[in-house]
């Protein structure tokens, strides 16, 4: 029994290593690069960890060279968009596939989850060429169109509504309220964790997709933030400082979103894994 | 009678709440899905495009450079997603311990990378691994190096640093389902497998692993899925280099689109060798996950 004991303390310290040297390994990173934001380039490449004080330069260079705001903006409106119309679009149609299923709408299910193979390499051309015909390009349109409906979203609010109860329905059509009210009025409320999860989700690929914007916006008035930090590098000396200022600048939105949502996210998966 | 009749009304009704969705996938997957494939059959520069029969495949299989980004991006689904997934499995496992203090400490630290863009990873370990850089200073500091490693500059330590950026960016999120799924694992069965005096270890592997076959199995379609599309860090942290040893598909497809003179029929049938990947990966999968046990 004591020996039983002994090795399970053993155990058990290797496990607590083991989740510190990952969790510092994982968080190391994230942590240089903010003190970076703030040191000056040559500080940067030695891994200074602590708050320098060329905040206000490595500032006034990023304004110089990029469109920050304006690119913080275009990332904002299309984030927020996206995400609104993706959430309203997608939660109505895995409403509809298991609320009112039938064989027709099963089947119907099966083709969409078919998309989720479509590589986004082999649409890029096609899309660019579609949207360039309707003298879309360089606008939000281009960019928020082909990302609010996914078959990831609709399958994840599919899932989810397995859990909703069936007599709430039925007692809502007896009371007389209409089916889009039922919607509206009783499912939105009560799967509100499912949305919180899937708001967090759609939120954080919209705002980091670069793919695609890269390809729609080449205007530089329209660019991305993921852009416009990754067009750091197109120049002939590096400035780390000014470069982990934009990554900060990035990163602040999807970190508060994860920091403020992070618990019905883990539980909007949960529901979503079930 | 006026029951059935209510009933096909509600399904008829249920057809409204899915057709935007449909149809934007219709129109903004599927269609240009079948426009790439009509492209893969036309050659020509720009807009200007002819139809050429089975010339882009026929150049496809004897083309060096798609061979060596096919090579690449192989290489980082090879490599990479069996070491993430193993270490997301284990840091769920050990969170899943009644007995683990500060769980939810650990379970932030290990998610953090999650909410930064994959730009922002890759800038991050462009400038951690430049030459120069922090790992380089680290090292010889320490004296376990004496000249600087070119990591960026050589074709295996540049694919290192690659799979290096993805496994710290995904790990966390492919946890949270883990968690997710163990926590769904009525935990009674593990009491009944003390009593009996099954190990932690035999637990793990009998118990543990088998009820999660499902999510393992969705994690590797997803992250195959996503490796094998792989762009923003080829593009970002190494741009292909040096001589397009760590390029993967997704760039070379974005390249011969988009940089220099558009190939557009070359690259559509590029991209259907990445489709083609997928499904035939996500099938071998679903073979060999999907068979059930009992």
């Amino acid at each position: 029994m004591t020996k039983n004991n002994a090795k399970r303390k053993i155990g058990r310290f290797f496990k607590y290593l083991f989740l510190i040297v990952m969790s510092i390994g994982s968080i190391y990173p994230f942590v240089w690069m903010v003190f970076s934001a703030t040191n000056v380039s040559t500080d940067v490449l030695a891994g200074k960890l602590w708050f320098g004080n060329n905040f206000l330069q490595n500032y006034q260079n990023l304004v110089n060279d990029t469109n920050l705001w304006q690119a913080f903006g275009n990332s904002l409106k299309i984030a927020v968009l996206t995400t609104l119309l993706a959430l309203l679009i997608c939660s109505a149609a895995g409403y509809g596939f298991e609320i009112y299923h039938d064989k027709l709408k099963d089947k119907v299910m099966s083709i969409i989850l078919l998309s989720m193979m479509v590589p986004f390499a082999a649409l890029m051309v096609p899309l660019f060429r579609m949207f360039s015909g309707m003298g879309l390009s360089n606008t939000i349109f281009a960019v928020i169109l082909p990302t609010i409906s996914t078959a990831f979203l609709i399958f994840m609010f599919r899932q989810s509504s397995q859990s909703f109860p069936r007599e709430l329905i039925q007692a809502a059509r007896v009371d007389g309220l209409g089916e889009f009210m039922i919607f509206v009025r009783m499912y939105i409320p009560i799967m509100k964790p499912t949305y919180a999860a899937a708001a967090t989700i759609t939120f954080m690929n919209a705002w980091n997709n670069y793919m695609w914007p890269l390809v729609a916006l080449q205007k530089p008035e329209s660019k991305t933030m993921p852009i416009v930090v990754s067009d750091l590098l197109a120049r002939y000396t590096l400035d780390y400082g000014e470069i982990m200022l934009g990554v900060l600048i990035t990163t602040l939105p999807t970190l508060i979103l994860f920091f403020a949502l992070q618990k019905s996210f883990v539980n909007g998966i949960l529901g979503a894994v079930k | 009678m006026k029951k059935v009749s209510m009933e096909k009304r509600y399904l008829r009704i249920g057809w409204i709440f899915i057709v935007v969705a449909a149809a934007l996938i219709v129109v903004f997957n599927f269609y240009p899905m079948i426009q790439a494939f009509l492209l893969s059959f036309q050659e020509g520069k720009g807009n200007n495009l002819t139809f050429a029969g089975l010339n882009n495949y026929k150049k496809l299989f004897s083309d060096k450079l798609f061979r060596r980004c096919l090579f690449n991006t192989l290489i980082y689904v090879v490599f990479q997603i069996p070491i993430m997934l193993v270490l997301a499995l284990a840091y769920a496992h050990i969170l899943n311990d009644k007995t683990i203090r500060f769980k939810g400490l650990f379970r932030t630290c290990l998610f953090l990378p999650c909410c930064i863009s994959l730009v922002s990873s890759s800038m991050i370990f462009r400038s951690l691994f430049a030459t120069g850089g922090v790992v380089n200073q680290t090292l010889q500091s320490l004296g376990l190096i004496n000249e600087p490693i070119g990591w960026l500059t050589e074709a295996w330590p540049a694919r290192f640093v690659i799979i290096l950026a993805i496994t710290w960016r995904w790990t966390g999120y492919n946890m949270i389902f883990y968690i997710a799924g163990m926590q769904n694992i009525d935990y009674e069965i593990y009491e009944a497998a003390n009593i009996d005096g099954a190990s932690g270890t035999r637990q793990f592997f009998s118990i543990t692993i088998p009820l999660l076959k499902p999510i393992i199995l969705l994690t590797s379609i997803m992250s195959t899925n996503g490796t094998l599309q792989l762009f923003d860090e080829s593009k970002n942290i190494t741009n292909g280099q040096p001589g397009d040893a760590t390029r993967t598909i997704s760039h070379l497809i974005y390249a011969t689109s988009f940089e220099k003179v558009p190939s557009f029929g070359y690259a559509a049938t590029m991209s259907f060798a990445i489709f083609f990947m997928v499904a035939v990966l996500s099938l071998i999968q679903m073979g060999v996950g999907g068979r059930r046990s009992d």
